[in-house]
């Protein structure tokens, strides 16, 4: 019996066709899938921190309202991936709860403070770019449910990358000091958002079986090639400088050569001893102590107008 | 859902299970979830997570509504208000339905090929299924 699903499963997989939430799965790939879907939903929630931190200080009301749009975006983000992940039975309080207490991970790059507003910029262009390049081929990922999120969510990625794209422009067109500060975002995000794709093929031990099972499209590597390559042209067009000496364009490969990310503090931040891991933990957790007498109130509010209800009904 | 009647006899809606719309949701929990029913404060009822509700969004005149994900909320207003919020930020939408996902019924997985058997044989409900000569016009 379990072998026929075995075979069914592998069939469905071969060619190309989605899993579903209910149909037969090994117990590796829903584990491997609630973990993944968690961790990017984990990230895209703690992601609005970094962001969050300028909403107060934006220049204009029109970039304030830009801003609200994005961190509103990536809340919703969140929303739709834990929303996938309890199609596989996860539990949503039981994820939220792995997250405050450090036991579920997040992306490395919300590790890194945000210390000027040239920063929202450059999260736009290079943070939400690299993440276009991770999840575009996501949204073809063997589980049907994460893949439909992620259409929804590159859907609005576009802007997010756009509006950054396009502050940096309006920045990089003002004063010396203005210009200086986008150059500065950039050298400090550069690197960060190159380990966002993970480490080296060569030191990923998931990445075979995840490919096997489409769930990956693509190796790490892979990705890293294709974002610097497209980002190389508008670092170009913006007037900065990416700070590696050894970037440079390779005719024969018909790619850009470039230097390797610090891999010894990729390993750092993912455990626990980035700039910020501390605060960002601490601020989900508070946000969400804080906001416990909301979703009890809601619920002493619906059980309330429930009873009531049924009494009307039995009064009439 | 409330489009269409149901025809199917009542031996094989016996036969359909929860809900996989509802959802989508895996009977299986995960092995660290807490059991169904269980609370971060047991007794409490107002400790309970908010229940899992279905969002359908009909995104413009002319079409259906379609499933577009689910969410929390502490009841059914709440749920549309937070779909509102949620799968309808970019005007994706001019109608939606929220439902509790526990209220779902779906066909089973197990059972698709012998549960879509009957429709499976009758290739002369298809229009293909009938040679015309080639002078006949309009048909």
């Amino acid at each position: 019996m379990s072998q026929a699903l075995e075979q069914h499963f592998d069939d469905t997989i071969a060619h190309d066709q989605r899993i579903e939430p209910r149909d037969w799965m090994p117990d590796a790939y829903r584990a491997t899938m609630i973990r993944q879907i968690a961790q990017h939903a984990h990230s895209e929630i703690i992601g609005m921190q970094p962001e969050g931190n300028w909403l107060t200080r934006a220049p204009s009301l029109r970039r304030k309202a830009i801003l609200l749009a994005k961190v509103q975006d990536e809340a919703g983000h969140g929303l739709y991936l834990y929303s996938a992940t309890e199609t596989l039975g996860a539990d949503r309080t039981d994820l939220t709860n792995r997250l405050i207490e450090g036991r579920q991970k997040y992306s490395s790059i919300f590790n890194y403070p945000t210390l000027t507003f040239a920063d929202v910029g450059v999260i736009g262009w290079l943070v939400d770019g690299a993440a276009i390049c991770n999840q575009v081929p996501l949204c073809r990922s063997s589980y049907g449910p994460y893949a439909r999120a992620m259409i929804r969510i590159c859907k609005e990625e576009s802007f997010h990358q756009r509006q950054g794209y396009e502050l940096l422009l309006t920045m990089m067109r003002g004063t010396p000091a203005q210009r200086d500060m986008v150059q500065d975002a950039t050298d400090r995000w550069w690197w960060p958002s190159l380990m966002m794709f993970g480490p080296p093929d060569t030191d990923s031990p998931n990445t075979a079986q995840s490919m096997a099972w489409r769930i990956k499209r693509h190796t790490n590597d892979e990705l890293r090639q294709r974002f610097v390559d497209m980002t190389v042209p508008q670092a170009q067009a913006l007037g900065v400088t990416l700070p590696d000496p050894q970037l440079r364009w390779n005719a024969e490969r018909g790619h850009h050569d470039f230097g390797q990310p610090d891999w010894a503090e990729f390993k750092r931040v993912i455990g626990g001893e980035g700039p910020c891991n501390t605060q960002r933990i601490a601020q989900r957790r508070r946000a969400h102590d804080e906001g416990a007498w909301v979703r009890e109130a809601a619920v002493a509010y619906a059980t309330k107008q429930a009873a009531r209800d049924l009494d009307n009904g039995a009064a009439t | 859902m409330t489009e269409h009647g149901d025809e199917r006899s009542r031996e094989e809606r016996s036969r359909r299970e929860r809900s996989e719309l509802a959802s989508e949701r895996s009977e299986r929990p995960v092995a660290s979830a807490p059991p169904a029913g269980a609370h971060e404060s047991t007794g409490a009822a107002i400790k309970q997570n908010w229940p899992l509700f279905e969002v359908f969004v009909r995104s413009k005149r002319g079409l259906n509504h379609v499933h577009v994900g689910s969410l929390h909320a502490a009841d059914a207003d709440m749920a549309l208000h937070h779909a509102r919020d949620l799968y309808t930020r970019r005007n994706e939408g001019v109608s939606i339905w929220v439902v509790r996902s526990d209220a779902i019924t779906a066909s089973s997985p197990d059972e698709k090929d012998p549960f879509f058997a009957p429709s499976g044989d009758k290739v002369y409900r298809h229009p293909t299924f009938y040679e015309i000569p080639d002078g006949v016009p309009h048909i």
